[in-house]
């Protein structure tokens, strides 16, 4: 009587079956997860990481909508080639605010973590307007109808509550001013001083070229130039952050 | 009244999606509803256009269910036709730039409407049609639930549909595989458990003692597709109203939370429900027993349990910890052996009607499934060697690797499938025509080997271009020039979908004739044996 026969009292019973697959299908996940959330070296130890500002989550969110993770990552591996190409490989502290995570798994384009301020607004608009009028061998579909499309700017606090559900720490005073930084960001003309208080680093000013709407474009670019941009290296210890 | 609670479900279920979309916080979410009315109001209007008030003649207990089944067998026709022809065009978008339509034809939208409309329309029909039709045979049970069965069917038809509008009008998760949004995936959850109910049912009211093997990997694929849709969609809605939610997780964990859903997608939708179908079609066509019962044991187990640590693989050399990438390494190279043993299982169970190959081209697209089974499931560990990992990742070698498992195995077990339930589920003789499956094999099999072989080129080429240094010690190639290198593969690649799709659409004919009762006047496969020679 080998174990093998023993099998036939689970063929039997589908019961113990259907709980017997289920606990084996289990363990994996919980070995290989679970700890992710506890152990403290997970996610290192940096400076400079803030939550997305208003209309830099907005742009994230049309990111997101477009698809664009689909030919682009935001993940530096730490080669050689790749840190030259593209700067410092990405740490885990840079997407902990980033619910989804949009580290991608292909790139047909290049790794956008860190394209944040390597060009300029005009260069960003051109380029998503009619891609191939700078880079003549892309492949990019054109996104031009985000210049034509007005960013909504109502009840934005209830993006940053769902946020902070989730963990992210948007403070009272962020959610209350949701809706006055979303438009404080993109128009250089109102007085912006709170904005840059609760979102240090943020880039301010019209992004789109058109300073008269904000719309989608205004976004997207608005999140595009903060990419990897957070993180201050100078203060980072690499080698006291081994995982 | 016939269709009574249908009609009176839906139309409620009509009322309060218009409803929702009234009070609609963003546009997205009120077009999205407003689909949904128009769907839910087009199907009470058919319903109400075929009901009755005639006493309806009551359900033979004692036979089989096989409404849901035929439908299924044609939604998963049609969705294979559609899944191809949408992959072939972001295939030529990707070859021609200006093939996209702003903003809702456009590459980002489409690509998951291709994924999807394969892996979930085309290969969740499948499974569900097969996985019906299968444990009712083995357990010689009629379907549990009365009509829940239909509502699994027509339910989960619903949920293809909104995901895939959704797609387009821009309303997604953002994580592969798994786009739809909360809505949609409490919805999804619904019929799942339903289908669960009517799978899990049927096997409880068997009359074999024995459960068959086949239902064992549909079982646990059902019940590990649910934990995963369940935890990797876990998520806080903006508004009830709204469609946007943020992911419950974030970064590193929402990373591997991603990947272990996806790669379980792979593992559970994509190969143990299809392992279900290959063990009991494989033996029914072939008219021989499975080869070895131990081995399927061990096939099993080994298999269910392996899989689940797979998914670190994805995120080799990423801000994922180094321990949690080399334990789905390890994990990934020891998949390997349960994989092999399913695959000789598979092909082993042939033993002994190996000629079948040349006379029934059914039986040939199955063993052709097996094999391209065993390949990827080579490649698979392979590529998840940290060091293969570090050129193959994100280029097109990983697409390769996933459409020679798609295209190889998913596909061609499942028209096998289907050409063996065509006939018997429709009482025909045999299928319109025998021999336009032999045309469909070798359409699919040379697109396939076409798309394979183009995308190795491509990826391993583009992998090696982005770390190419020269003796100066400077990156030899922008990354723009490596765009431009793939133009030609793109093209090609683009052609060997287009072969793989031509084998669908000859499906699709052959399929319909065959239902709608015609029989092609032909010779039969290999009628005529060579008279043996005489040894010199």
């Amino acid at each position: 009587m080998g174990i093998l026969d023993k099998h036939a009292i689970l063929e039997r019973n589908a019961t113990l079956l259907l709980i017997g697959s289920f606990l084996v299908v289990t363990v994996g996940g919980i070995v290989e997860i679970a700890p992710l959330f506890y152990l403290e070296n997970t996610i290192e130890k940096v400076e400079g990481m803030r939550p997305y500002s208003p209309l830099e989550l907005a742009g994230r969110n049309i990111y997101i909508r477009e698809g664009c993770y689909a030919c682009h990552s935001q993940m530096i591996r730490p080669f050689r080639d790749e840190v030259e190409r593209y700067g410092h490989y990405s740490l885990a502290a840079e997407s902990m605010y980033d619910h989804p995570f949009q580290w991608g798994s292909k790139r047909t384009g290049p790794d956008l973590a860190r394209v944040g301020n390597r060009y300029s607004n005009e260069w960003h608009v051109q380029h998503l307007t009619e891609p191939r009028d700078v880079v003549p061998e892309s492949m990019m579909p054109s996104y031009a109808f985000l210049k034509s499309k007005p960013l909504p700017v109502k009840d934005f606090a209830t993006h940053l509550k769902a946020n902070a559900a989730v963990g992210v720490p948007y403070s009272q005073d962020m959610i209350d001013n949701a809706d006055a930084d979303l438009r404080a960001q993109a128009d250089p003309t109102v007085d912006t001083s709170g904005i840059e208080g609760r979102y240090p680093k943020a880039r301010i000013g019209d992004f789109d070229g058109n300073p008269q709407a904000i719309t989608e474009m205004d976004a997207l670019v608005a999140y595009l130039q903060m990419l990897g941009t957070l993180v201050d290296f100078k203060t980072y210890d690499e080698a006291g952050s081994d995982r | 009244m016939k269709y009574g609670s249908a009609i009176i479900g839906t139309g409620i279920a009509a009322f309060f999606a218009l409803l929702a979309a009234g009070l609609a916080k963003d546009e997205l979410f009120a077009s999205h509803m407003g689909i949904l009315v128009i769907v839910l109001i087009g199907a009470v209007v058919v319903l109400m256009r075929q009901t009755s008030f005639t006493p309806q003649p009551a359900v033979d207990m004692s036979a089989y269910m096989d409404g849901p089944i035929r439908y299924g067998v044609i939604a998963t026709v049609f969705w294979c036709v559609v899944g191809l022809l949408v992959g072939v065009v972001i295939a030529l978008q990707l070859a021609y730039p200006d093939l996209n339509v702003e903003p809702f034809l456009s590459f980002g939208r489409v690509r998951p409407l291709h994924t999807s409309a394969v892996v979930f329309a085309f290969g969740g029909n499948a499974l569900i049609a097969t996985s019906f039709y299968v444990v009712q045979r083995t357990s010689r049970a009629r379907l549990f639930g009365g009509d829940l069965a239909w509502f699994v069917f027509w339910g989960y038809q619903l949920f293809i549909v909104m995901a895939a509008t959704g797609y387009l009008l821009g309303i997604t998760q953002g994580r592969e595989y798994a786009e739809p949004e909360w809505y949609v995936d409490l919805w999804l959850t619904i019929v799942w458990v339903c289908y669960l109910i009517v799978f899990l049912g049927t096997i409880l009211r068997r009359k074999e003692p024995h459960i068959y093997v086949a239902n064992w990997f549909y079982l646990s694929f059902i019940v590990t597709v649910a934990m995963l849709h369940i935890v990797n969609n876990l998520a806080v809605p903006v508004s009830i109203t709204g469609s946007k939610s943020y992911s419950a997780f974030a970064g590193v964990q929402d990373a591997l939370t991603q990947w272990w859903y996806g790669h379980n997608a792979v593992g559970f939708f994509l190969t143990a429900g299809f392992l279900g179908m290959m063990y009991y079609f494989v033996p029914k066509q072939a008219n021989r027993p499975v080869y070895s019962y131990r081995l399927s044991i061990i096939h099993f187990w080994a298999l269910i349990f392996l899989y689940i640590w797979a998914g670190p693989h994805h995120l080799h050399y990423t801000a994922l910890p180094d321990w949690a990438q080399t334990l789905g390494m390890v994990f990934s190279i020891m998949l390997w052996m349960p994989s092999w043993g399913g695959m000789i299982n598979g092909l082993m169970t042939l033993s002994g009607a190996w000629d079948k190959i040349r006379t029934d081209p059914i039986i040939r697209m199955m063993v052709a499934a097996i094999a391209f089974y065993g390949m990827s499931t080579f490649e698979g560990p392979m590529m998840s060697i940290k060091a293969v990992n570090s050129l193959s990742h994100y280029t097109d070698w990983t697409i390769g690797h996933v459409h020679s498992g798609a295209l190889g195995w998913v596909g061609m077990i499942t028209f096998g499938a289907v050409y063996f339930l065509v006939p018997k589920l429709w009482n025909r003789e045999r299928l319109y025509s025998v021999r336009m499956v032999t045309w469909h094999f070798w359409f699919a099999t040379l697109g396939l080997v076409v798309y394979a072989a183009v995308m190795w080129v491509s990826g391993i080429q583009q992998g090696l271009m982005w770390r190419e240094y020269d003796q100066q010690g400077f990156l030899v190639y922008s990354f723009a020039e490596t765009v431009e290198a793939m133009h030609l593969y793109y093209v090609v690649r683009a052609l060997g979908g287009a072969l793989y799709l031509i084998g669908g659409l000859i499906m699709a004919w052959n399929v319909t004739m065959t239902i709608l009762g015609y029989q092609r006047d032909e010779q039969e496969i290999g009628g005529a044996v060579p008279a043996p020679q005489a040894a010199e």
